[in-house]
């Protein structure tokens, strides 16, 4: 397949993704009669910010081929911010500190997710989903009564704006870029698609299938972790909950995104637009005015609408 | 099973190599950790392991089997069911609203869930779709279902489903007998008849049962719409034992329903599943609760034993298939 057709096949599938988006977004702004229109992209870009986070790393586990998830995202984001808030302690100075705590229990996770992958020779789904019943358990021990604000300085960083767009966003269009080059370019990268393409083939071609495998469940491990310590700081303080709604949406995100759930071939950018056309969707429900039950009802039919229609792509076999 | 394996290996028969075979340590497992758990129990306090002691223990065992063997169903055709969890609370809301107080508008509206729970799985087969992202989806509806019908804790079962579960048996717990009818029923209807065993074949070679005729369609659906009236039963027993309900009554049971299939021996692909083994990974999930009181750890890590148990039993497993793979 030429570069040409490949570019024509693969664009639309992004392009989805931002049109839903911009869709949700006319609906709302022709409801409130054009107020608060950049108020809203401003408002989504600051909360699309997490679901990329967690996206990317989801993206990259995807990739790797049929059965690879992480399902153990959630808890991983809320052990991480009960990790940040407590080694943070509410004081500025010690933000770097708490950061590094975070990300060094994401990437344990990681670590621990792959050893039983290993280890166990289970699919990652349980694997995943039963580190994930320790990692709660030690979130709630660990978070019990834990009522601490974050840092002044940090907080204020997570909600801080740049001509109305906030910093976190920018930063993440920085991360997503360098995502994609690590994606398309480097050598790691493209043993994750050969995998999800082959895993035989590329094992006989010589690539370290386990030695990427480890890597990528690592990586996902410690954005799970950074994204914790984010979330902690924009919603001024941790919870063990906060990260539940992040593995509907850091696989929504993906699968949206134009990303085949097969594996192998994996779309960056559509995650950028899966996670704005998700806020929106909120946005919208939320200025139309509607019930929680309501909009939950309508987040769910709408991802799935959006899944039936996009349809699956055959097992790449 | 076990036979039809030692007679592939005919220069191994004696009993002592059949009682170490790999199907039969696997088959095993899951009974042995139930019994390890029971006597963990017993030890830690022997009055606990008398009928009031067990039916106290095992109170809500009865929807975390029927919760289990519904997931299972769904991974027979290699699929899994997200949404279980959020699906058993919404039935218990209908079932404490519309079936208390519209019995004829309630049950309508448990045979429409089981409808869609059969719709589900042609739109999964037919769009070739996962059904870990639908499922997901789909936690969000019943969700903002449950939560639109009862959005504040409340309503009633109906009194004969009351009564239905909590019906007194002379000398066996009530749960236990269930546990067993639901465990040998499933085990009769899945393991030992012939759609049952052409189902399993759907999950475990599905091109060659669509090459035999058989459609894979009817197979995906069957096993969703069976997934959706044990949804539904679990979701009612829950309602008849807690007396009311609330929008989030079911939280846990997705992780947890899919644990006590793993647990039960049943793997994620190939339609290798036991329902018997099922039923056994649900009521040693529920004990393992009751472990932890007695041994005065904190409620807080209960879902780390359960979790511990499963990575527990999945090491035992690994190990029993690389002593096989070591002997052949």
């Amino acid at each position: 397949m030429s570069f040409g057709t490949r570019f024509a096949l693969a664009a639309p599938v992004w392009i989805w993704s931002f049109l839903g988006a911009l869709l949700v977004w006319l609906a709302a702004i022709i409801f409130t009669g054009g107020l608060g229109a950049f108020a809203m992209i401003s408002g989504a870009l600051g909360l699309a910010v997490f679901s990329v986070i967690v996206g990317l790393a989801q993206m990259f586990v995807i990739t790797l081929g049929p059965g690879n998830v992480d399902l153990s995202l959630p808890a991983n984001i809320g052990l991480a911010s009960a990790v940040a808030m407590k080694v943070m302690d509410g004081s500025d100075a010690r933000v770097g500190l708490g950061l590094v705590a975070a990300l060094a229990s994401g990437t344990l996770i990681g670590a621990g997710n792959y050893l039983l992958i290993r280890l166990l020779r289970i699919p990652p789904i349980i694997a995943t989903l039963s580190l994930s019943f320790v990692i709660q358990s030690a979130g709630i021990s660990y978070g019990r009564g834990l009522q601490i604000k974050p840092p002044p300085g940090f907080a204020e960083f997570t909600s801080a704006h740049i001509a109305g767009i906030p910093v976190l966003a920018i930063g993440t269009i920085l991360f997503t870029l360098l995502a994609a080059v690590l994606l398309h370019k480097t050598i790691y990268g493209r043993s994750v698609l050969a995998i999800g393409q082959n895993r035989r083939a590329a094992f006989l071609a010589g690539i370290p299938v386990e030695r990427v495998r480890f890597a990528t469940y690592v990586m996902s491990g410690t954005l799970g972790g950074l994204c914790g310590a984010l979330l902690a700081g924009y919603f001024r303080g941790s919870s063990l909950e906060i990260g539940d709604e992040y593995l509907l949406a850091s696989i929504a995100v993906v699968v949206i995104g134009g990303t085949s759930v097969a594996g192998g071939r994996s779309n960056v950018t559509g995650i950028w637009g899966a996670a704005l056309f998700l806020v929106l969707l909120l946005t919208m429900l939320n200025t139309f005015g509607v019930s929680a039950g309501l909009r939950q009802l309508v987040t769910g039919l709408v991802i799935i609408g959006v899944i039936i229609a996009a349809g699956g792509q055959k097992p790449a076999r | 099973m076990s036979s039809t394996f030692a007679a592939a290996a005919p220069a191994r028969p004696s009993l002592r190599a059949r009682l170490t075979s790999r199907p039969f340590l696997r088959a095993a497992l899951p009974a042995l950790s139930l019994a390890l758990i029971i006597a963990w129990i017993a030890y830690l306090n022997p009055r606990a392991i008398s009928y009031f002691g067990l039916s106290l223990m095992l109170n809500l065992a009865i929807p975390v089997v029927l919760a289990t063997i519904a997931q299972m169903f769904v991974i027979t055709v290699n699929d899994l069911d997200l949404s279980i969890g959020t699906f058993v609370s919404f039935v218990g809301c209908v079932t404490a609203t519309w079936l208390h107080d519209a019995p004829a508008l309630g049950l309508v509206a448990l045979l429409g869930c089981i409808l869609v729970y059969g719709l589900l799985g042609a739109i999964i087969h037919l769009r070739n779709i996962p059904s870990i992202v639908v499922t997901l989806g789909m936690s969000f509806v019943w969700q903002g279902l449950s939560i639109l019908l009862l959005p504040k804790p409340g309503g009633k079962p109906p009194p004969w489903l009351f009564d239905l579960m909590h019906v007194k048996i002379p000398f066996v717990p009530m749960p236990i007998v269930a546990a067993i009818l639901i465990g040998l029923g499933v085990h009769f209807a899945l393991m030992r008849s012939s759609y049952g065993a052409l189902i399993r074949g759907a999950g475990g070679n599905p091109q060659a049962i669509a090459r035999a005729g058989w459609s894979l369609l009817r197979a995906k659906v069957a096993m969703f719409a069976l997934a959706g009236l044990f949804g539904v039963f679990a979701g009612m027993a829950l309602i008849g034992l807690t007396t009311s309900a609330d929008a989030n009554i079911g939280k846990g049971y997705a992780l947890l329903s899919i644990a006590g299939v793993i647990l039960g021996g049943g793997e994620f692909v190939g339609g290798r599943v036991s329902p018997i083994g099922a039923v056994i990974g649900a009521l040693t999930l529920t004990l393992a609760g009751s472990l932890l009181t007695f041994m005065r750890i904190s409620p807080d890590w209960q879902v780390a034993a359960q979790g511990g148990i499963l990575i527990a039993v999945l090491a035992a497993r690994a190990l029993i298939g690389r002593r096989e793979q070591a002997m052949t």
